[in-house]
């Protein structure tokens, strides 16, 4: 039984969303639960559905396989298996696994008596995605407006929705976005590198407790945020780097048509200006 | 009865501290040197206090610093100084276009000659103050961690960031013989920039190291979700006190590792998870220098370097062929 030494005492009923006992097992390390038995359900039926696209698809190699989205003209209505159906499918079966993901992600942290954050956390990706795949195809009236699903597809349609905005780092939900990703990336260089830092002083030193950390950033930049905020910080910039990259591709077409550098022509035109 | 609070954990979910304590300050532990370069009375912050630390100082402020602080200031005044230039130094056009303003490395045409001030000298000038204040503050992260006996970990991962910026603004250019390559100053000029290197090149999506990049950038971004969350998760039980947790395990050490292990079958120790986030971190911006270092240099259109090593479609082609405008600019300059 794949169990740690400490872990026997963890294992208790309960926590679970639906099904009461039904599901409430582990398989080796895993947690089954309802949902975890919706994920397996979802994600081999997607994966089966994807692995069928590439057999009838013109290619086996792994960076250009690609499932597209139906053609513009089938609008929000269904489309045959091999024009686009596949896609739609997979996307059902996509969002069924993440979501199940996420409430199978709930059921453990109740059942450990733990904060609702991370699944928190992964609902903010899982909008992103819907944005992406239903919200904003929704929006502009046609299921070919989602991105394919290849490695270089995908960044494929990246490239071109954003060159049909001719510049799309003018868009300011993408700046807020990046700046989200970036400063995310950042402080967890930060965070990382302080902790490791006061765990593997080097030799002759002891490991240093707590305390440190926040001497060595006040001592740098004025401030130390604290062992507990840091990690407010962190998660706080990480969903809104999803959120705001949701944000900044929904108003892309449904909201704003035009190329994003005339976009800021509102601030040139401010009557505060003069002249 | 159905109790919402239990069934949908809607409590109190450690977002904001709900009670602020003044006491004595920290005045910081003690530095093996350095003591009297300590500075400034420790103020209390109220809304710091709503989501981390109140207390705000003391400063470390040292030759180091002072040297960095001063270079960083130079750079900044020259370029503002240009931007306010050149807008015929009308303070109200300087705040309307200020996004949009500018100052503009030489162009190709002076190759890695210095050219007079006003045609890129400046920005040779902005460049050289700038890189000086960020190399002294790296000295300064790592002398700041060995006079607390720290290890140097943070200085190094700062380190992996400046490598990208040195890349961009000065190993590039100069492997490419023109300062002309180099990145402007300024919010608008910067994007651009990285706009018009993408397309002159191919297309950096195509670029394998761009690629690493951006999934080391992605992937920071959800091991902080991941690790944010879990410690907040696990706050209930003091589970934010790290170091403490790596050495001796706790019940909040014991969950937030369960937890991973229950969703995927695996789990960082408190240790580790800082592991993969520094080199996560560290990874991003070492890969995105070395995928700018190749363009241009070693690969000059990274869509078609894509085609040749069948990782990319040949599309075919919809607009008549175009000379490259690249080189032009110079002469015409």
């Amino acid at each position: 039984m794949a169990m740690l030494n400490f872990e026997y005492k963890y294992r208790v009923r309960g926590g679970t969303l639906v099904g009461g006992d039904l599901f409430d097992f582990w398989v080796g390390p895993f947690f089954v639960g309802f949902f975890g038995v919706t994920t397996i359900f979802f994600s081999v039926i997607g994966t089966a559905l994807i692995v069928y696209g590439a057999a009838i698809g013109p290619t086996w190699n792994v960076w250009r396989i690609s499932i597209a989205p139906p053609d513009l003209s089938y609008g929000l209505g269904f489309a045959p298996m091999r024009e686009g159906g596949l896609w739609q499918w997979i996307t059902f079966c996509a969002i069924g696994a993440f979501v199940s993901w996420d409430l199978r992600m709930i059921e453990i942290a109740r059942k450990l008596g733990m904060g609702l954050h991370a699944p928190i956390a992964f609902a903010g990706a899982i909008l992103a995605y819907v944005t992406l795949e239903v919200i904003r195809p929704l929006l502009l009236g046609a299921w070919g407006n989602g991105f394919p699903y290849g490695i270089i597809s995908h960044l494929d349609w990246v490239s071109n929705v954003g060159y049909q905005h001719l510049q799309f780092h003018y868009n300011p939900a993408h700046m807020i976005a990046i700046t989200f990703f970036f400063t995310t990336t950042l402080i967890l260089a930060m965070h990382g590198g302080v902790i490791l830092s006061a765990l593997n002083p080097g030799e002759g030193e002891v490991v240093k407790p707590g305390g440190f950390e926040d001497s060595f950033f006040r001592d740098l930049i004025v401030y130390s945020i604290g062992p507990l905020g840091i990690h407010r910080l962190g998660w706080f910039c990480a969903i809104n780097a999803g959120v705001w990259s949701a944000i900044c591709i929904v108003l892309s077409g449904p909201f704003w048509t035009r190329g994003w550098p005339e976009w800021w022509n509102w601030w040139l035109n401010l009557p505060i200006w003069g002249g | 009865m159905f109790d919402y609070r239990t069934n949908f954990g809607v409590e109190y979910q450690n977002i904001f501290n709900r009670i602020q304590i003044r006491g004595p300050a920290d005045e910081g532990a003690p530095l093996k040197w350095g003591q009297e370069n300590r500075r400034g009375k420790p103020r209390f912050s109220f809304l710091f206090g709503l989501i981390g630390a109140a207390q705000v100082g003391p400063f470390y402020l040292g030759a180091t610093g002072l040297a960095s602080i001063v270079c960083g200031f130079i750079a900044f005044e020259i370029i503002g100084l240009n931007m306010l230039a050149s807008v015929g130094w009308d303070p109200i056009q300087f705040i309307r276009q200020l996004p949009w303003l500018g100052l503009e490395p030489p162009a190709p045409a002076w190759g890695l000659h210095i050219p007079p001030l006003a045609e890129g000298g400046w920005w040779l000038m902005a460049g050289f103050f700038l890189t000086t204040a960020i190399l002294l503050w790296w000295v300064r992260v790592y002398r700041r961690a060995r006079a607390l006996g720290l290890g140097t970990h943070v200085a190094w991962a700062f380190a992996s960031a400046i490598w990208l910026y040195l890349v961009d603004g000065f190993i590039r250019p100069v492997l490419m013989g023109s300062w002309g390559e180099a990145v402007p100053f300024g919010i608008f000029p910067h994007l651009d920039w990285t706009a018009s290197l993408s397309i002159r090149y191919g297309n950096l999506f195509y670029d394998p190291f761009h690629m690493l990049s951006i999934v080391f950038l992605y992937g920071s971004t959800l091991l902080f979700a991941m690790h944010g969350g879990t410690i907040l998760a696990v706050g209930r039980y003091w589970g934010e006190r790290e170091v403490e947790m790596s050495i001796d395990r706790s019940t909040a050490a014991e969950r937030a590792g369960l937890f991973w292990r229950w969703v995927m079958g695996f789990n960082a120790s408190y240790e580790s998870i800082h592991r993969w986030a520094y080199w996560f971190a560290i990874l991003c911006t070492l890969t995105g220098g070395i995928g700018i270092l190749l363009t241009g240099t070693v690969v000059d259109n990274w869509y078609l370097w894509g085609v040749k090593h069948g990782f990319a479609p040949m599309y075919p082609p919809v607009y008549p062929p175009i000379p490259d405008p690249g080189p032009l600019r110079g002469v015409l300059r």
